[in-house]
């Protein structure tokens, strides 16, 4: 470990330390770190020199292309708005006129599709055909109207969303508060079932349709009309069409029955644009429920 | 262990676990009624279980003087087990998220089962447990070896590593409970802040107090990295946990800084612990064992003192890479980016170095898959700190930014590089500490080779085509000027790339499993027949100098 000593391998001279056998060669630093050294400080250096860079106490060095991040952000915001123009005729026309124009109605499912999967899908599924809990927009099946002003009114102030003019959609827990017992909520959610399965009215249950008829005409017509086909004023439900938020087999129907549903869709008048939410109510119609 | 210590270093110990235990005790009645009293219970029963076993060995035989001729190893060999313990937890956590991942269900409607909780053990646990205990068992190592001095006392070492434990167990435990301050890898609350700067002062000072006692006229490159790994971090954490808890018996507090100042002091500990925990120190593991084991000199001395002044000082700067595009002022990315691609020319000295250091031992890096560990992680290094470079650019971390191309980039350094160089390490140190010939099974050295190899390659393409295809989704507009695709249809594209991640991920974890089993294998083999092999420097006192040995 003399100063003189020199790899055998490398033919290289050691720097002559030693620390628990680990030598060190006295290889010079190779050219190449010098050159990339000097050609990243170089880059870095005019990169100062152009762009905002070094603070100067309260203000800093500006750059000689006086780029300005915050600048290029609205320009590009107002770059895309400008591509945007069919969204004027949007804003503007009637939702007859725009459901009649093709080309209109494309850039309504073009922009829909993902407003609808960024805002919408969590709940009503990416195909809106919602899932248990959720409804199914596509179904045609609606609880406050199919007409589009109904639907943008909906997704303007949501249901039970504690919007101020929000839609309030209470089905009552008629078994948890005993306003009818066991036998009787039995009995309604047997007719209930018939009303959509017509062949259990001939079968063993048909005692149980009668009087559960009777437990509907006093405390359920009132919401959900005497033949049970639902009411857009109140939200209710119609019973007789096959499609089912809850689910529509009799365990699922007695939940109901029995312990109430108030389901929750958000408010979006302060989320989404007047514009975002006309496009998501031409879009919602076109998924199929709109006719 | 308690009968390596001389009898007032027992006294000590009581007395420090005394402090702990009343420290726990009192954190455990301010916090009745909050979850701080769990923590505080834990601390308690921690010091008070350790203090059975200090009076429980209290009066064997106190250890001779003939101690002083050799180098004190025991708190290394406890902290090479520690680490694969952590290693093995953290990364079969990591896998577990990365299922979870797939399966977003699988949380079994626990909340310490859910992604946000189970995300920081997995971050912490590899950080921290795995890398934190093998970076101290290695520098306890190293630095005997290249100052030929002794550890300063036998107390100081086992606080350091004991203590270091405690704060990882309050860390994970906590997230499990919910306990989080939420900055990312500076999770644990205030309590646990100040305990571990105690416990890193006096990490701190037992480097000194050994580099001033040292036989060498220099100090190893090594031991500079380990050095700037304990002092940055140390700066780091302070500045990071500057906090007020919202009362002494409050688990909660709240930080110092605020808005963009509190995300800029974030993103300098965040990138800086990446640069000096996960780097540095990592850097004084690989200048030790990689040349040792080649049985090389480094190849450039000259090259290993420009590139460590290098990486200390250009990464300070570059911590704003990980704030581009956002409310910080644009002349600060702009400095980060810039200096960011100028510490590309160090890091890769440093590879260079490592990887030249090799020429003339090829061939064992073919035969010995400890050595291409070592090799692995060198090159690894490269890669994840070119691509960092290239990521720190702005126009391309616009793309890169918030998709899993960074945990790409992550996991080429953590796997790749941090899990490689320590792998490679401990089945260096492993067999010299416990004097054994060699580990219990080369096969399962290189079994784990080829498993973590295949792991890490899988896991990061899978995140490169993951990472790119998000981007990409993120910014497309359609002809009509809105975007084409919601998140939604981002994440299901992203599916079938976390299925495969997971799997790269399971393989890496089964190689540490493997591991794990190999080492404590070779520690039963070397209790069975206790060789007293020659590792024994002679006493200080006698002759002038301790001599080399592992
Ligand atoms: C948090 C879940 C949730 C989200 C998000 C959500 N909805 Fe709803 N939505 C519901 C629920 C629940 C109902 C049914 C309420 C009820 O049962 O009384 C509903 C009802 C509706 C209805 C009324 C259906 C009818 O038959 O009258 C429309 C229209 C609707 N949602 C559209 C949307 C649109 C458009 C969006 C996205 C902007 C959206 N929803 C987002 C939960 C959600
Ligand atoms: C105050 C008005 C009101 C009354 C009275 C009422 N309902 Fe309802 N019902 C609703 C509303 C509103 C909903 C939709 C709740 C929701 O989705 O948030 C509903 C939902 C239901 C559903 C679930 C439909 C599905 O698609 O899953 C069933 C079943 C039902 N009601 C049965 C009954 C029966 C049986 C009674 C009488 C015992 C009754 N309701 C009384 C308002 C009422
Ligand atoms: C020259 C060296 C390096 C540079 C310039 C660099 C740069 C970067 C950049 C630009 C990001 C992405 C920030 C963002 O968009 O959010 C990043 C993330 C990250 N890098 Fe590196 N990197 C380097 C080396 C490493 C190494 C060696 C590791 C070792 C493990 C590492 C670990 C990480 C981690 C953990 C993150 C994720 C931070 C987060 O949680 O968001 N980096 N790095």
């Amino acid at each position: 470990m003399s100063v003189g000593e020199h790899d055998p391998y490398t033919g290289q001279r050691m720097t002559g330390h030693e620390w628990n056998g680990i030598k060190e060669l006295n290889t010079p630093v190779p050219k190449a770190v010098w050159f990339f050294l000097s050609v990243t400080a170089l880059f870095a250096f005019v990169y100062w020199v152009l762009m905002p860079a070094w603070p100067l106490g309260v203000t800093y060095t500006k750059g000689l292309l006086g780029i300005d991040q915050r600048e290029i952000v609205r320009e590009s915001v107002a770059e895309a708005a400008r591509q945007r123009s069919w969204a004027q005729r949007i804003a503007q026309d009637d939702y007859a006129t725009i459901q009649a124009d093709a080309g209109l109605m494309q850039k309504v499912r073009e922009s829909g599709r993902a407003l609808f999967g960024d805002n919408c899908a969590v709940c009503h599924g990416t195909a809106g055909k919602g899932g248990p809990g959720y409804p199914n927009l596509t179904a045609g099946a609606w609880l406050w109207g199919g007409t589009p002003e109904a639907i943008a009114e909906t997704i303007r102030v949501g249901i039970n969303s504690g919007h101020p003019e929000g839609r309030i959609a209470q089905m009552l827990a008629f078994g948890r508060d005993q306003m009818l017992d066991r036998a009787a909520v039995l009995n309604v959610v047997t007719y209930v079932q018939s009303l959509s399965d017509p062949t259990l009215a001939s079968g063993p249950e048909k005692e149980a349709i009668v009087a559960g008829k009777e437990v509907y005409d006093a405390n359920c017509a009132s919401c959900h009309g005497p033949e049970g086909k639902g009411s857009t004023d109140v939200g209710a439900p119609d019973l007789t069409d096959g499609f089912w938020i809850y689910g529509g087999d009799r365990q699922s129907i007695f939940n109901t029955v029995y312990g109430g549903r108030q389901g929750h869709m958000p408010a979006w008048e302060t989320r989404l644009s007047e514009l975002d939410r006309k496009i998501l109510t031409l879009y919602v119609l076109d998924l199929g429920g709109g006719k | 262990m308690i009968s390596e210590l001389t009898r007032g270093e027992r006294r000590l110990a009581l007395a420090v676990l005394t402090a702990v235990a009343t420290f726990g005790l009192a954190l455990a009645i301010a916090g009745r009624g909050d979850i701080l009293a769990v923590h505080g219970g834990l601390i308690m029963a921690s010091a008070v279980i350790l203090m059975f076993f200090v009076i429980a060995g209290f009066y064997a035989p106190e250890p001779g003087e003939e101690r002083l001729a050799q180098y004190y190893d025991t708190p290394t060999k406890a902290g090479v087990v520690l680490a694969m313990i952590w290693g093995v937890i953290g990364m079969g956590v990591g896998d577990w998220v990365a299922w979870l991942l797939v399966y977003p269900d699988m949380t079994f409607d626990a909340a310490w089962a859910s992604f946000g909780r189970l995300r920081p053990v997995h971050t912490s646990g590899v950080i921290f447990g795995f890398g934190g205990n093998a970076l101290i068992a290695t520098s306890f190592h190293v630095l005997q070896r290249t100052s030929r001095a002794r550890l300063p006392d036998q107390f100081s070492p086992w606080f350091v590593l004991v203590g270091y434990n405690l704060f990882c167990l309050i860390a994970a435990s906590g997230y499990l409970l919910g306990i989080t301050q939420s900055k990312e890898y500076a999770e644990p609350e205030w309590y646990a802040d100040l305990w571990l700067v105690v416990v890193w002062v006096v990490y701190f000072s037992i480097y000194l107090r050994t580099l001033m006692r040292r036989q060498e006229p220099h100090i190893y490159v090594a031991n500079w990295y380990y050095m700037a790994f304990i002092l940055v971090v140390a700066i780091l954490h302070i500045v990071n946990n500057l906090a007020v808890p919202i009362s002494f018996g409050s688990a909660k507090s709240y930080s110092a800084f605020s808005g963009v100042q509190d995300a800029m002091t974030q993103w300098w500990y965040g990138h800086n612990a990446v640069a000096f925990f996960l780097t540095a120190g990592f850097l004084g593991m690989m200048y030790y064992y990689l040349p040792k084991r080649a049985g090389r000199p480094v190849f450039s001395y000259r090259m290993s003192i420009l590139g460590f002044w290098g990486i200390t000082f250009m990464y300070m700067w570059a911590g704003s890479h990980h704030l581009h595009y956002t409310a910080l002022p644009q002349w600060v990315q702009t400095l980060g980016m810039t200096f960011s691609i100028m510490l590309i020319v160090p890091s890769w000295m440093a590879a260079a170095n490592a990887l030249l250091t090799l020429n003339g031992a090829w061939h064992k890096v073919r035969d010995d898959a400890t050595l291409r560990f070592m090799m692995l992680a060198a090159v690894f290094y490269g890669l994840s700190t070119f691509e960092g470079s290239f990521m720190s650019i702005r126009a391309v971390n616009s793309l890169s930014h918030y998709t899993d191309w960074t945990v790409g980039h992550v996991h080429a350094g953590a796997l790749g590089w941090v899990a490689l160089i320590t792998f490679g390490s401990i089945y260096a140190v492993v067999p010299w500490v416990w004097k054994r010939p060699a580990m219990y099974s080369n096969k399962l050295v290189e079994v784990h080779f080829w498993l973590s190899l295949a792991g890490t390659l899988v896991y990061v393409f899978a995140m490169w085509n993951s990472g790119i295809i998000q981007g990409l989704m993120w910014r497309t507009y359609n002809e009509g000027g809105t975007l084409a695709y919601s998140f939604i249809d981002s994440l299901v594209a992203m599916r079938p790339y976390y299925i495969a991640r997971a799997i790269g991920g399971l393989l890496f974890v089964i190689g540490a499993v493997v591991g794990l089993y190999n080492v404590w294998m070779t520690i039963r083999e070397a209790s069975a027949e206790r060789a007293d092999a020659p590792d024994a420097p002679v006493v200080p006192a006698l002759a002038r100098s301790l001599q080399a040995g592992e």
